[in-house]
């Protein structure tokens, strides 16, 4: 069902996602959500993306838990174990340290320490997002932990179609799917998914072709760096634009195909930078170039520090368009 | 041990069954099934032992014995569809399951032929053919997981029941609450079975936890929760029948403390110096098995050369597997990144 999404109208990040739901549980009885306030009388989630859901396929597979995110996720992955397909919703990014073990210990191990003999195909939608004065504990991008630990994919998307079509191939994916959304990119709009449509996991798309540099990014950073396209190319700089789509594991090939084309490569993510997925990538890069790269890779990141509340901290701690053109101009002006 | 148990507290709250049976109330049959059972995982305990001793088996040992009857009187009330979590001490849990000795020996010893392919150990065997789920090395951790499993059951409408097993000490983790809050408000078919042991890790009960009966917390999720002595084959039977009814009937979890005693320390090899001498000589003295192997012969249940052919039966049976596992090749190299990750859909 790999159908190109259609372009008669327009719809959000956040309807495609609350879709990609009601699609699933209508495709499969095995498909069951927990999370808190999911369910209909408590407003469908904080953000609205389960709304609908209890009231169409009932409290039984639609269930408002306890703050118990380790009962959460156990639940989750019980239940994955008798054969069903839960979406376990996290509200925040920050909550799922609470649900750590649950996660690494046992979500993305059991089927490696069962010698195959059982499987957790379970998802986990996590929103977070600097840029809303949340601070400290309520807008980190944490990705990198997840991606770190073998057994767990990790995905976010920055369109509305790839929304729903990576949601619908978390759920049907064998193994767990931390599956990030961006709290400030729930109101990005663009072409809607045909119902069915699937974006592979492990498959980057090509946002933007060009050819004097590679940016790599996702979720809401991606959607920076395209507000970056257009002051670039009136700097004269020509962009490669790769939205990975996959955190984990991250189309190499992709990426590797258009840095051998522009020799050229800066990585952006919101998350901070060291030992981000940025750097992973950079050393895969280096090794895979070395000697052929006309500049150096560049990262560009959140400083080391926990997220800021005041507002003129916040806006410095996140990158923007602005900066990811500077960065991007001066990679190429120079080398 | 039976007289060991105090209910000095507040004795028996709304929710605290009292578990006063007899031992007319258990057919003979029954009685010889459990006896059966724990003849199994006393005998393979002893051997497990005598191999690492041995230097034939490497691996972290978490010895059951003095905690069989537990295991075997809940397991005669399951059949081999319910499902299991349990933990690293939690080899009789699956022994008296079902789980095969042969697969058993096998994964204690890295071998490809063990349950599963060597490449979990004895923390984490798993066999779902007999509804053994879950073994986690992680303290609590069977029991959110146990929840899900649980809710299957109760979607599905298939009747079957879970059992979380744990110990005293993971009655203090997070885990714990979150698990039995949750189960209690879904009313899902989980049976909490707390193998109070009375040390957590090296540390006395007492000394971590201030309530006396564990039990008694299931009040406060508004649970059934039911205390028993751990070493008497018929109150553990007749408290896990109840708790396995109950979930079949839709009405809930139930939480069971079963007091009984490790007689191996934490991890064998330990040197158990944390331990009150006197504390561990009464228990040993008080061993559950000869005196239930006893209490047969005495009451006409069975004879002794009945018991006594059940046990060399094992030997015989735990020979064979010890043989098949130390005779088992190690997994293959491609085995180190297999199982990972399934095939993906899409």
């Amino acid at each position: 069902m790999n159908k190109a999404p259609t372009k008669e109208r327009q719809t959000t990040v956040l309807e495609a996602l609350n879709q990609a739901l009601h699609d699933a549980f209508a495709d499969d009885p095995k498909v069951v959500a927990l999370g808190e306030d999911i369910a209909d009388p408590e407003e469908g989630g904080v953000v609205g993306v389960t709304k609908g859901l209890s009231t169409k396929f009932g409290e039984a597979r639609v269930r408002t838990t306890p703050i118990s995110e380790q009962a959460i996720i156990g639940a989750a992955i019980g239940v994955s174990l008798a054969g069903y397909k839960p979406v376990a919703e996290i509200m925040l990014m920050n909550f799922t340290t609470v649900a750590m073990d649950m996660i690494i210990n046992h979500a993305a191990k059991l089927r490696y320490m069962s010698g195959g003999q059982t499987n957790v195909p379970i998802v986990i939608r996590t929103m977070t997002g600097a840029g809303f004065s949340t601070g400290g504990q309520h807008s980190d991008y944490l990705e990198a932990w997840f991606a770190h630990t073998a057994g767990m994919k990790v995905v976010a998307a920055s369109t509305p179609a790839d929304a729903y079509g990576l949601l619908r191939s978390a759920i049907d994916d064998p193994d767990p799917v931390l599956l990030i959304e961006s709290m400030p990119s729930y109101w990005t709009s663009g072409a809607p998914a045909a119902p069915g449509y699937r974006v592979p996991i492990g498959k980057a798309s090509i946002a933007s072709p060009g050819s004097d540099l590679t940016i790599v990014s996702y979720s809401r950073m991606l959607n920076e760096c395209t507000a970056a396209l257009q002051p670039l190319e009136e700097a004269g700089v020509s962009a490669e634009l790769i939205d990975l789509r996959t955190i984990s594991p991250w189309d190499e090939e992709t990426v590797a195909n258009s840095v051998n084309k522009t020799g050229r490569c800066l990585i952006v993510h919101e998350a901070v930078i060291p030992f981000g997925v940025g750097a992973e990538i950079a050393a895969v890069l280096s090794a895979r170039f070395h000697g052929k790269l006309k500049a150096p890779i560049a990262r560009l990141g959140a400083p080391f520090t926990p997220v800021p509340f005041s507002k003129p901290l916040e806006n410095a701690y996140l990158v923007n368009a602005q900066r990811i053109r500077d960065a991007a101009v001066a990679l190429v002006k120079r080398h | 041990m039976r007289t060991s148990i105090k209910r000095e507290s507040a004795g028996d709250l709304l929710v605290t069954e009292a578990v006063a049976v007899t031992d007319k109330q258990l057919d003979g049959a029954t009685q010889v099934e459990i006896f059966r059972r724990m003849a199994l995982l006393k005998a393979n305990d002893e051997r497990t032992r005598k191999e690492i001793t041995a230097g034939r088996l490497a691996a972290p040992y978490y010895s059951y014995r003095g905690q069989e009857v537990i295991a075997a009187a809940m397991a005669v009330n399951l059949s081999d569809e319910d499902y299991l979590c349990t933990i690293y001490r939690g080899i009789h849990d699956m022994l008296a399951k079902g789980l095969p000795l042969k697969q058993l020996w096998a994964e204690m010893a890295g071998r490809v032929t063990g349950t599963c392919k060597g490449k979990g150990g004895p923390m984490h065997l798993t066999y779902p053919k007999k509804g053994v789920m879950v073994t986690t090395g992680i303290v609590g951790s069977s029991l959110p997981i146990a929840n899900g499993l649980a809710w299957a059951s109760q979607l599905s409408k298939d009747g079957r029941v879970t059992v979380a097993c744990f110990g005293d000490g993971a009655s203090n983790i997070g885990a714990f609450h979150e698990a039995l809050n949750l189960a209690a408000v879904w009313k899902l078919p989980v049976i909490f079975l707390c193998q109070n042991n009375q040390y957590g890790e090296h540390t006395r009960y007492a000394k971590t936890t201030a309530v006396q009966q564990i039990a008694d917390r299931a009040a406060g999720y508004g649970m059934q929760g039911a205390r028993v002595d751990g070493n008497d084959p018929v109150q553990m039977y007749h408290a896990a029948r109840r708790a396995v009814e109950r979930a079949r009937a839709g009405e809930g979890p139930t939480l069971i403390e079963a007091v009984t005693f490790r007689f191996f320390g934490h991890v064998f090899g330990d040197a158990d110096r944390y331990m009150d001498p006197a504390q561990k000589q009464a228990a040993i003295a008080a061993d559950p098995y000869p005196a239930y192997r006893a209490k047969l012969i005495s009451s006409a249940v069975a004879t002794e050369v009945q018991l006594s052919q059940i046990e060399a039966e094992f030997q015989a049976e735990i020979d064979q597997a010890v043989a098949f596992a130390l005779q088992s090749a190690y997994p293959g190299l491609e085995e180190l990144t297999s199982d990972v990750y399934g095939a993906s859909v899409a």
